[in-house]
């Protein structure tokens, strides 16, 4: 069994991690000059600061951090050079060859001595009482400088008695123990790119002010912790560092929010987590991180967990806590129940996004092996099956073709149907960063999201379309390259396949697919669209970022197609700085997938009916597998109803919350027999369920997740699975009791199996992720490193097929009844169906699920700002407060889809894409208007839930009287 | 299953490939795709509608490929 590495943090910096003080430079010239009568050697451009680090010598600083530009202003980091007057700061002054520096002399420490006084005549010594005891650079620095006295005294005017902020949850801003910095201001700038901080007054004025003098929660801040992380004091304090203490060790992990997959370090105090800190070595995130991953965990020792197994035969029976061991029989005796009387395909299984790759191969192997069928599906198949599809039809591979830092290389960042700053915010932060560096932006989205205009921020284009257009902004944008003569014909001539191109390019050309004849159906002035085609195809390197905007629509996967048709016309595929990069919602989206969850695919993104691939499978499995695909999860609930689909093993996801068209999903639940959930928590499917499997958090097991950039990277068990057992250990329990054998000691060894059977994963294993420290699929023999950016050469399918991609309005269309259309999407301190960051203080900033309207739709419904409106489509209606907001274009409405009672999928419809069922979640149909009283939907679903609450009650009490 | 729904579905199979120039490919694109995505169940159930209903409702091209592919689209098992 493989060890995870655990560090003792070192009491040095922040994080325990070397500080070189200033970022690195790249360059292909070297200097070399003299430190201490050392000889060091580093890229051109480089600080002295950073030399000296680089060649062991630590200069004393304390404004300076490798996080930030330097900034100068603290006189700690003064070094002498020789042939050079005066004493500059070693984190500004940049190495020149031949220079010979001095980082110590009595003269030097003097004028160190004589800084370190004066910020200590103005600081709390309460070093031993201080949260940052054990951590802090400024006792660090007194320490180094050796301060003995402060001959000022400690009576002067001062900010001792200065008022705590403790308005945001997570941390508290001190500004008692302020040296002002500026670490945070610049971390705010510079890293996470809100400009929410500044410094205001002048002088011994001076003061970390967020917004204008406001407390942290009424600015702009978006509590990333970017601040928090950067502060060499106590004052950008963690509150559970304040509770707890500085941990003792720490291991890092994946963070199991978005598909950004941010690395961080979970430091700990035996198997109590004190708090998250972004992995600078982290791949993904490179230190940075959102509200979400370096707070929003404490869902995962919530007491809502449910930490015992329980039964029951009908879902109004009481719940009966039980043994794993009659839960699992229970389950099983079931299964197999089912299968006798309605047959082999009457049985399936829901792989969750959010498990480990570990733990997907292996629903997807007892659905295949045990239940005998290919009745498999994951929850990608409601947000990037699409991708999947669209991507290698066209590419070969359903994979994002770039890694997150390629955007640096970017000139042209091309948004389309992704909200980034909400949903992908330390992506979005990369981002912006290269956008304030002058790349272009052209954004196309129905909402004028954040990206369209924020500080430093500004779209060039913004194609405000009207939601389910997609394809039809797609084909005007080519229609633009190929009249206008902007192909990337050598590219293109080279690359890809000449018949499919030529039928493309006449299909594009044909005037239909003008700006000017589609004008009418997106809505965008013809001129926009074709500036923003222009600027794509010759601003430089362009790069298409898309999300679940393009994905969830009735042509979601005709979209893809589009998206990746523009960078083959334009050759922005294959290097840095371009590529087709969709941003997947759920951590593990791409490993689900990638696992074999998809009911036509085993891993590896192989059919089913190639025999090849099911021979292999079926020898190391012992079994036969089937040639025929299984059934999707709507599939699955249309099969329910029809009586043919009875029994469903469900990890990890929230069909009811999160499927659309809740009350035909509630239906086919409700005509099932048996449903065995294995979740967290008592989540909304939970409620029909007949058994429940207790799962275990990110923090309780060991596996991988694979993010956005198809990275596949480790998670470490930081403590004991609360109920007992890891997900994955569930599974093989299950597969035994249905009479199949699953020898794994440990999630390495699964990985092994895949490793064996996938081609693309074949050089992957645990002891090199470990030595890695993660890993881009495809790894293999020909890449034994992985593969940051693909189809560099060629494409994975050989050359590249341009498809057709016809519009064709949805059927989900606006009526006299249903004039409005609604859109939904999520927020950025809240994710998915809520059921992590409703259990934690995230709610301060998101408590509820609000109707987003225009003031002109708003005002001809006499609809008003906060009040209740009615949302009715066909499928269903619910009730929410409206949002007066100009963020949406009159005519659609937007809500969030957090909270179940909002209800947000009683009213999307079960329209799906037509390739691969993805439901249609960004086009509905609707009326709202002003109304007093919860819907209909509403009051039966709180009788329910309030029914469903006391049954799992019951269990609880049954067991503390037994 | 719904047929309905099911009819929905294939046609809007059908209208992406109905754009393909090349006929045959369209419908050789129609019959893979139900082939490679469709449960058998689903497909059976189109199969019997086809020849009980004639293809009522299912645009001409979806019809077309169903019958000129029919072997290919037979539940296996």
């Amino acid at each position: 069994m493989l060890e995870s590495p655990r560090n003792i943090n070192s009491g040095k910096t922040n994080s325990g991690e070397k500080d070189f003080g200033t970022p690195r430079r790249t360059s292909g010239q070297e200097v070399t000059l003299e430190i201490d009568g050392m000889q060091v050697t580093v890229a051109a451009g480089t600080s002295i600061m950073r030399a000296a680090a680089e060649g062991g010598v630590n200069v004393p600083k304390l404004c300076a951090t490798d996080s930030l530009e330097p900034f100068g202003s603290c006189r700690l980091c003064l070094v002498e050079i020789e042939g050079r007057k005066g004493y500059p700061a070693s984190c500004t002054t940049p190495v020149e060859a031949g220079m010979k520096v001095r980082t110590q002399s009595p003269k030097l420490q003097t004028l160190r001595k004589g800084v370190m006084e004066l910020y200590i005549s103005d600081h709390p010594l309460d070093c031993l009482t201080c949260a940052a005891n054990g951590n802090c650079e400024l006792q660090d620095m007194a320490g180094v400088t050796g301060l003995r006295e402060v001959r000022y005294g400690y009576d002067g005017e001062n900010h001792l008695v200065s008022n705590k902020d403790e308005s945001n949850p997570y941390f508290t801003y001190d500004p008692a123990k302020c040296i002002v910095c500026n670490r945070c201001v610049r971390a705010c700038e510079e890293t996470q790119g809100t400009y929410a901080l500044t410094i205001s007054g002048r002088g011994f004025e001076s003061r970390v002010s967020p917004g204008q003098d406001q407390p942290f929660m009424d600015s702009e801040c978006v509590s990333c912790g970017a601040c928090v992380q950067v502060c060499p004091t106590a004052t950008l304090q963690e509150k559970t560092v304040i509770e707890k203490g500085q941990a003792e060790h720490s291991v890092v992990t994946t963070c199991a929010y978005c598909g950004v997959g941010c690395s961080f370090k979970a430091e700990m105090k035996g198997n109590e987590v004190v708090r998250m800190v972004p992995n600078k070595d982290g791949h993904a995130n490179e230190g940075h991180s959102c509200v979400k991953g370096r707070f929003a965990w404490g869902y995962a020792t919530h007491q809502d967990r449910i930490l015992k197994p329980m039964i029951r035969s009908k879902i109004t029976d009481p719940w009966r806590e039980v043994s794993w061991d009659e839960a699992l029989n229970y389950a099983a005796a079931e299964f197999k129940r089912i299968q006798k009387k309605y047959g082999r395909d009457s049985i399936g299984g829901i792989v969750s996004s959010r498990c480990t790759n570990e733990e997907a191969y292996l629903v997807q192997k007892l659905v295949r092996t045990v239940f005998g069928n290919n009745n498999v599906d994951t929850c990608a198949r409601v947000c990037h099956s699409p991708t999947g599809y669209g991507l290698k039809q066209t590419l070969g591979e359903s994979a994002g073709t770039q890694t997150f830092k390629s955007v640096e290389h970017s000139d042209v960042i091309m948004v389309m149907g992704a909200n980034p700053t909400d949903a992908h915010p330390v992506f979005a932060s990369r981002m912006k960063k290269r956008l304030s560096e002058g790349a272009k932006l052209i954004v196309i989205d129905p909402r004028h999201i954040d990206l369209v205009r924020s500080p430093h921020v500004a779209a060039d284009f913004h194609l405000q379309l009207k939601p389910g257009t997609n394809v039809a902004i797609l084909s005007a944008l080519a229609h633009v390259i190929v009249s206008e003569g902007l192909l990337a014909t050598e590219f293109i001539a080279q690359r890809c396949e000449d018949k499919a191109f030529q039928q493309w390019k006449d299909f594009v050309a044909l005037p239909e697919n003008s700006p000017e004849a589609m004008q009418e159906i997106t809505g965008v002035s013809a001129e926009l669209v074709r500036g923003a085609a222009r600027l794509y195809a010759t601003g430089g390197n362009a790069a298409i970022y898309y999300g679940l905007g393009v994905t969830e629509h009735a042509q979601g996967s005709t979209a893809v197609m589009g998206i990746a048709n523009l960078a083959m016309a334009t050759g922005n595929i294959g290097r840095e700085g371009v590529g087709v990069n969709p941003l997947r919602g759920q951590n593990n989206v791409q490993g689900s997938c990638d696992m074999g969850s998809f009911p036509h695919e085993l891993p590896g993104y192989r059919h089913v009916s190639d025999s090849t691939t099911r021979h292999l499978f079926e020898q190391a499995w012992g079994v036969e597998i089937q040639p025929e695909p299984g059934l999707r999860i709507p599939n699955m609930f249309d099969a329910a109803l029809d009586g043919s689909f009875m029994g469903l093993y469900c990890q990890g996801e929230d069909i009811v919350q999160s499927d659309p068209n809740i009350q035909h999903v509630a239906a086919a639940l409700a005509a099932m027999e048996c449903i065995v959930v294995q979740d967290i928590f008592m989540n909304e499917t939970a409620m029909y369920a007949h058994v429940f499997l207790p799962g275990s958090s990110f923090l309780e097991k060991d596996g991988t997740f694979t993010n956005a950039e198809r990275r596949i990277s480790r998670v470490r068990k930081v403590m004991p699975p609360k109920a007992g057992y890891a997900d994955w250990e569930v599974t093989i329990e299950l597969a035994q009791r249905l009479g199949y054998e699953m020898h794994y000691a440990h999630p390495s060894e699964i990985l092994d199996e895949i490793a064996r059977l996938t081609p693309t994963f074949h050089g992957v294993s645990y002891e090199k992720l470990d030595r890695l420290g993660s890993i881009q699929w495809p790894c293999n023999e020909a890449a034994p490193l992985g593969t940051p950016i693909m189809h560099v050469d060629h494409f994975v399918r050989g050359k590249g097929h341009f498809i057709i991609t016809k519009y064709v309005a949805t059927d989900e269309k606006v009526t006299r009844k249903f004039p409005l259309i609604l859109t939904t999407g999520r927020i950025l301190s809240q994710y998915n169906v809520g059921a992590q960051t409703r259990r934690t203080s995230n709610v301060q900033w998101h408590e509820q699920d609000l109707l987003e309207i225009h003031p002109h739709d708003a005002e001809e419904r006499g609809v008003v700002d906060g009040g209740w409106v009615s949302i009715h489509s066909r499928a269903g209606e619910t009730v929410l407060r409206a949002k007066v907001s100009e963020r949406m274009q009159p005519g659609v409405v937007y809500t969030t889809f957090h909270f179940p009672e909002s209800g947000a999928n009683v009213i999307t419809t079960e329209n799906s894409d037509w390739a691969t069922n993805c439901p249609e979640y960004k086009v509905t149909a609707v009326q709202v208007k002003p109304v007093s009283e919860p819907s209909e939907w509403q009051k039966k679903y709180t009788r329910f839930s309030k029914v469903q609450h006391e049954l799992l009650g019951k269990a609880r009490q049954s067991k503390s009287i037994a | 299953m719904d047929m309905q729904n099911l009819v929905h579905m294939a046609n809007k199979i059908g209208d992406f490939f109905e754009a393909m120039p090349d006929r045959e490919e369209a419908l050789l694109g129609i019959a893979g795709h139900l082939h490679n995505f469709w449960e058998p169940r689903m497909r059976s159930q189109l199969l019997d509608y086809v020849d009980a209903e004639n293809g009522k409702d299912l645009k001409p091209i979806v019809v077309t490929a169903i019958r000129t592919y029919r072997s290919k689209l037979v539940s296996q098992h």
